[in-house]
């Protein structure tokens, strides 16, 4: 298994190591329930060094990069965070990405852990005119700081003034814990936060003094497992669940995210004729009436035939209910119909409902 | 990790508690700290008939769900009901939260699991 620069301190932390997608990390440190209230509520902070890092450069670097993403970045100005998902022909999901733009010429492209190689391929394949792509993953590490104290813990390690740093956007060049640092103020947990891209050699500084900068404020090492239950309640898509080259970004109903007015993109004839034509399924969000945990790839049932599947599912934390999100025939995802969900031979009630499940907090 | 003396334990991480031909069942601290967080607990239905091995329940945490196995046969005699509500309970009292209680059919199958010295060397072997 991969290990990233914080592996030692996770052992430490008394981490539970589990092997994901090949990186030996920590799906808990204290308890996943504990955790996710913890970011809910003060702050936790997240390795999430195995994410993958792509620099895309050249003068040609914005038109190729519109040429495989759904999203439209002509507009976008300099450091400011775009996200996107980038397609097959078929409409398919090759991976969601986040795009920092630094430059017209310059770009970093932040992809999943499990799908750097996959997307990298596939940049290289489709690459054109005056643009090169390097993969720099191994360089930086990542940590996410999350939660609502998070602003005020950072404060403590940087010069430049946060409330200046808005949703969505980063500061390239920043001196935290003696060393220059990538802050964007984003993340996947539905509350304030930001995620720090560092070299790899100075993430363990980095923890140690977000850590010793968040004592007093409630910050705990928040694992795997919360991160997923936390993403999960604000309904953002986890690809290879929500997304996948089976789901299209129509179906997941990321429609923000595609932008079929704008010039020629991978994917773009196949979203416009699904689009026109209707999704004939969608993702949709339910919650249990009967007893019982859904899980991902769990049928659904309705009318005595199988009409979706569970994409994920969960205890929810916050909301002390068991709830699933799932990808649906259309006619079904209407919030109230009634459905069962098929949970070890036993056909359970549940009832479809509005996601996101919990309110996204962001400071915008 | 804790494991209590007079009670006998099985390599799935049950432990079982006899009283005359009942036995009532759980799943061990050792259980329950690995399986993390509890949040639900399928209880058994009172008389179901059960061989050694067979699936008893199914206890899930907030990332995975995982088979309870009757580690001695017989009929499902009792349930605790509470466990529906609380799963709780599992994780912060793994031996007092008996799942169910069977009437065993045959005593000697409970001879052959492990005592709590054994067993205890048998987790730290899985360490």
């Amino acid at each position: 298994m991969k290990r990233t620069p914080l592996y030692d301190k996770h052992c430490e932390l008394g981490g539970k190591i589990i092997d994901f997608n090949g990186w030996a990390l920590p799906v808990q440190y204290s308890g996943i329930i504990e955790e996710h209230r913890q970011v809910r509520n003060a702050a936790g902070l997240f390795d999430v060094s195995h994410m993958g890092e792509i620099i895309v450069e050249g003068p040609d670097a914005t038109g190729f990069i519109q040429k495989i993403i759904t999203n439209d970045i002509s507009k976008t100005r300099d450091f400011r965070v775009v996200y996107s998902p980038m397609c097959y022909p078929d409409g398919g999901v090759v991976d969601d990405i986040l795009i920092y733009k630094y430059s017209d010429e310059f770009y970093l492209l932040i992809v999943n852990a499990s799908n750097t190689e996959k997307d990298y391929d596939w940049l290289s394949q489709n690459i054109e005119g005056k643009a090169t792509i390097r993969n720099v993953s191994d360089y930086y590490a990542q940590l996410a700081l999350q939660g609502p104290e998070s602003e005020k813990i950072l404060q403590k390690l940087v010069d430049i003034d946060l409330k200046g740093l808005k949703f969505f956007n980063f500061a390239p060049e920043v001196e935290i814990a003696g060393h220059k640092a990538v802050i964007s103020r984003s993340g996947y947990t539905g509350e304030d936060g930001f995620e720090i891209y560092i070299k790899s050699d100075y993430a363990n500084e980095l923890w140690d003094a977000l850590m010793q900068a968040g004592k007093d404020c409630g910050l705990v090492p928040a694992g795997l497992g919360a991160r997923d239950t936390l993403r999960f309640e604000v309904a953002l898509p986890l690809y290879g669940h929500e997304i996948s080259p089976d789901i299209t970004p129509l179906e997941a109903g990321l429609d923000r995210f595609v932008k079929l007015d704008k010039e020629n993109f991978i994917g773009k004839d196949a979203l416009i004729e699904q689009k026109s034509t209707g999704v004939k399924r969608k993702i949709a969000g339910f919650e249990m009436v009967d007893r019982g945990v859904p899980r991902a790839q769990y049928d659904i049932l309705a009318d005595g035939k199988k009409i979706g599947f569970v994409t994920s599912g969960s205890y929810s934390p916050s909301l002390e209910k068991n709830l699933g999100i799932a990808l649906l025939e259309t006619a079904y995802a209407e919030p109230g119909t009634e459905v069962d969900i098929a949970i070890r031979n036993r056909a359970l009630k549940a009832r479809i409902t509005v996601l996101p499940f919990y309110t996204k907090k962001y400071t915008k | 990790m804790k494991v209590l003396d007079g009670l006998k334990y099985s390599a799935e991480h049950e432990w079982i508690k006899i009283d005359g031909n009942k036995a009532y069942i759980g799943i061990t601290d050792y259980a329950q700290h690995s399986l993390g967080d509890i949040v639900f607990v399928e209880i058994p239905e009172v008389g179901s008939e059960l061989n050694k091995g067979d699936v008893l329940s199914v206890v899930e945490s907030v990332k995975a769900a995982s088979d309870v196995y009757a580690p001695v046969s017989g009929k499902v005699a009792e349930v605790n009901e509470e466990l529906a509500d609380s799963p709780e309970k599992i994780n912060e009292d793994p031996y007092e939260s008996w799942i169910a209680v069977i009437e065993m059919s045959d005593l000697s199958e409970a001879e052959e699991l492990m005592d709590a010295r054994e067993y205890e060397r048998f987790c730290q072997e899985e360490e």
